[in-house]
């Protein structure tokens, strides 16, 4: 006789021990600290605050912990417990141009106000496996040199004094909220760069590597690409001023993309920019060129097809917490649908099977 | 998670406001796709996080809920949907169909009649009927506006073309009131006469699609067909080999590798009600004091 499948929930039980255990590893080493994946972890600590839309380095490494090391599945934790928040107030916009830069390159200029920083980079090392890290992990301070506290003024700055840069329109417009009202379609480019930011590092990178290779090719030059601390400023009704009430780290990107002008505007560069939450430069990289190759319609260019180009196709598919969660639920059971598609089969192939005879 | 950190039923008020706004208009405009600001569930998206928000959104201290998936109420998805709202809302569960206020669902519309003053939440992986011959929101939104639905007659008229028959055997498209066309979610078309004037609420949500819509009581759901190839609701040609009942839907269960199977009711509630009646199918045995 047969008893039908019972159990799910002891299943699931057992199943989320052996987790936790596999998780936790060999017990005999040494139980990974939040502080070691803060400190030691920093680029995928930085991935996480950034796809998760929450600027936090201690619950990013929890997240990171407690995945077992599988970015989404950080990001997803951090999204989770990002929505449960209460919404406090906004912070007045950020000023980058008073960024404590760590970095601080152009490729158009090769010196400028501020001047070139390299900073903490990969760019330059040689990609050799470093046996000795293997053996031990002490490294010799690097040099220092005392900061520069003076601005640093963003290189597009400089173009637009000649009018060479398109005009950046101003306003005090309230940004949409992607968080907080449903996605409407066409967005604007506030918009765009919200969900590009908070996008899937490898597809936003896919996406801006296609239009390099001609798939909407933009000529972008990064104008900019700067690193640092930035402080975050809330406006206090009570008090009547901005008080300062923290920092947080953020790369900005803006390209100057060469434009012979179109119907609608005349010859000159025009912009792409990123902006991303921690130390992300592929990823704000990769963002500017997103960002500019949607602008198409605005710069009257032709729609030439390109994947980058096309906002819902972007849009609907970069955020990667959306994208595995309906990827994987088809490992959930399908049992019914896929009994309703057996008896259609079944009944197809007897009617083709019936004719088959027939003729024969 | 410890349930005392969270709001009754895990949303805040603000979102289950945000969200009952979008089930009203829904109910407004029966079988029309409200966009709402979906959050994020502390499940992933595609498992039923546009349900669990609707859910939550309608759940009252005082509600009985009962969850499915594919009819059964052990299956594991329902299982861990159950104990979320277990420990978050702490409300009464039920595996009783009759006994629920609130019944969410994947895949299957219960085969007891509902009945008045129940709400059976679908889990809606994709909203949209026309998705899958027009890919842009924005078009199909545009189709919809217009009441343009000429494409699914043609899709459906180059199905009998091709196989004598409509081969769609499960999200069969429908026609609220006579104006919205809709996706029923991923139910067997068997299913879809119990659409059609129920005396319960129909509550549809679509988390990663960020859409709600609704099928109010005793509402007109017609399943698209033509005059000369009418809408037939079929299942297995077989009878539940547990409780022997002829007009349930059946799923089909593998017993050995020679090519056993057997059919057994998908909706376990109703197959547990029955064989406990004394029904007894051709594989299974009578019954002694509950299963």
């Amino acid at each position: 006789m047969y008893v039908a499948v019972k159990g799910g929930e002891r299943a699931i039980d057992n199943a989320h021990a052996w987790l936790a255990e596999e998780r936790r590893g060999d017990p005999a080493v040494a139980d990974l600290s939040l502080a070691q994946i803060r400190e030691q972890l920093a680029l995928a600590v930085n991935r996480v605050m950034a796809e998760g839309s929450l600027y936090d380095p201690d619950l990013a490494a929890l997240a990171i912990k407690q995945s077992r090391g599988d970015l989404i599945e950080a990001i997803f934790l951090i999204r989770a417990y990002r929505t449960t928040l209460p919404r406090l107030g906004a912070s007045r916009p950020v000023e980058t141009a008073q960024m404590a830069v760590i970095r601080r390159i152009s490729a158009t200029f090769k010196d400028l106000p501020g001047g070139q920083v390299l900073g903490p980079t990969f760019d330059y090392t040689h990609r050799l496996l470093d046996f000795k890290l293997a053996a031990d992990g002490e490294v010799l301070p690097a040099a220092t040199a005392p900061a520069d506290m003076a601005d640093v003024p963003h290189v597009t700055g400089f173009l637009n004094r000649d009018g060479l840069i398109e005009q950046q329109p101003t306003g005090n417009a309230v940004p949409p909220d992607l968080t907080r009202e449903p996605m409407e379609l066409p967005a604007d480019r506030a918009l765009r760069l919200q969900a590009i930011t908070r996008g899937d590092e490898g597809f936003i990178l896919s996406m801006a590597y296609s239009t390099q290779r001609g798939y909407g090719r933009t000529h972008a030059f990064v104008g900019e690409l700067r690193i640092g601390t930035v402080a975050v400023e809330m406006d206090i009704p009570e008090l009547g001023f901005a008080v300062n009430i923290g920092e947080v780290e953020l790369t900005e990107c803006e390209t100057v993309n060469q434009f012979k002008g179109s119907k609608t505007e005349p010859p000159q560069f025009t912009r792409g920019y990123g902006l991303v939450f921690g130390q992300t430069e592929r990823k704000a990289i990769a963002m500017s060129l997103v960002d500019r190759s949607l602008r198409w319609a605005e710069l009257g260019e032709d729609y030439t097809g390109a994947p980058a180009q096309d906002e819902e196709f972007v849009l609907m598919h970069a955020d990667n917490v959306q994208a595995t969660g309906f990827l994987e639920h088809i490992k959930l059971p399908h049992y019914v649908d896929f009994q309703s598609e057996l008896e259609l089969v079944r009944r197809l192939r007897a009617e083709v099977f019936a004719a088959q005879e027939a003729a024969e | 998670m410890t349930a005392q950190d969270y709001n009754f039923a895990y949303l805040d008020e603000q979102t289950k406001r945000m969200i009952r706004r979008a089930i009203l208009k829904g109910i407004a405009v029966p079988g029309y796709q409200v966009p709402f600001a979906s959050r994020e569930m502390p499940m992933p998206y595609g498992w039923g996080t546009g349900g669990v928000q609707v859910t939550a959104a309608c759940l009252t201290p005082d509600d009985t809920l009962k969850v499915i998936d594919q009819g059964a109420d052990d299956t594991t998805n329902a299982v861990s949907i159950r104990k979320f709202f277990q420990r978050t809302a702490g409300v009464a569960v039920t595996e009783a169909t009759l006994d629920a206020t609130i019944i969410q669902t994947r895949h299957r519309i219960p085969e007891a009649a509902l009945t008045e003053g129940q709400i059976l939440v679908y889990q809606v992986p994709i909203p949209e009927p026309l998705r899958f011959l027009e890919p842009r929101e924005t078009e199909t939104r545009k189709m919809h506006e217009l009441e343009e639905y000429g494409l699914m007659h043609v899709k459906l008229y180059e199905d009998i073309a091709r196989h004598g028959t409509i081969a769609t055997a499960y999200a069969y498209p429908v026609k609220v009131e006579g104006r919205y066309v809709m996706d029923p979610s991923p139910i067997p078309k068997f299913d879809n006469p119990k659409l059609s004037g129920s005396p319960a609420i129909q509550l549809f949500g679509a988390g990663r699609e960020q859409r709600i819509y609704a099928v109010p009581p005793y509402t007109h759901v017609v399943s698209l067909d033509f005059e000369d190839h009418p809408f037939v609701a079929s299942k297995a040609p077989h009878d539940c080999d547990l409780c022997g009942a002829a007009e349930s839907y059946l799923d089909e269960v593998i017993t050995d590798d020679q090519g056993g199977r057997m059919f057994v009711c998908s909706d376990t509630d109703f197959c547990r009600t029955r064989r406990e009646a004394g029904h007894v199918g051709h594989l299974g045995v009578p019954v002694q004091g509950g299963v």
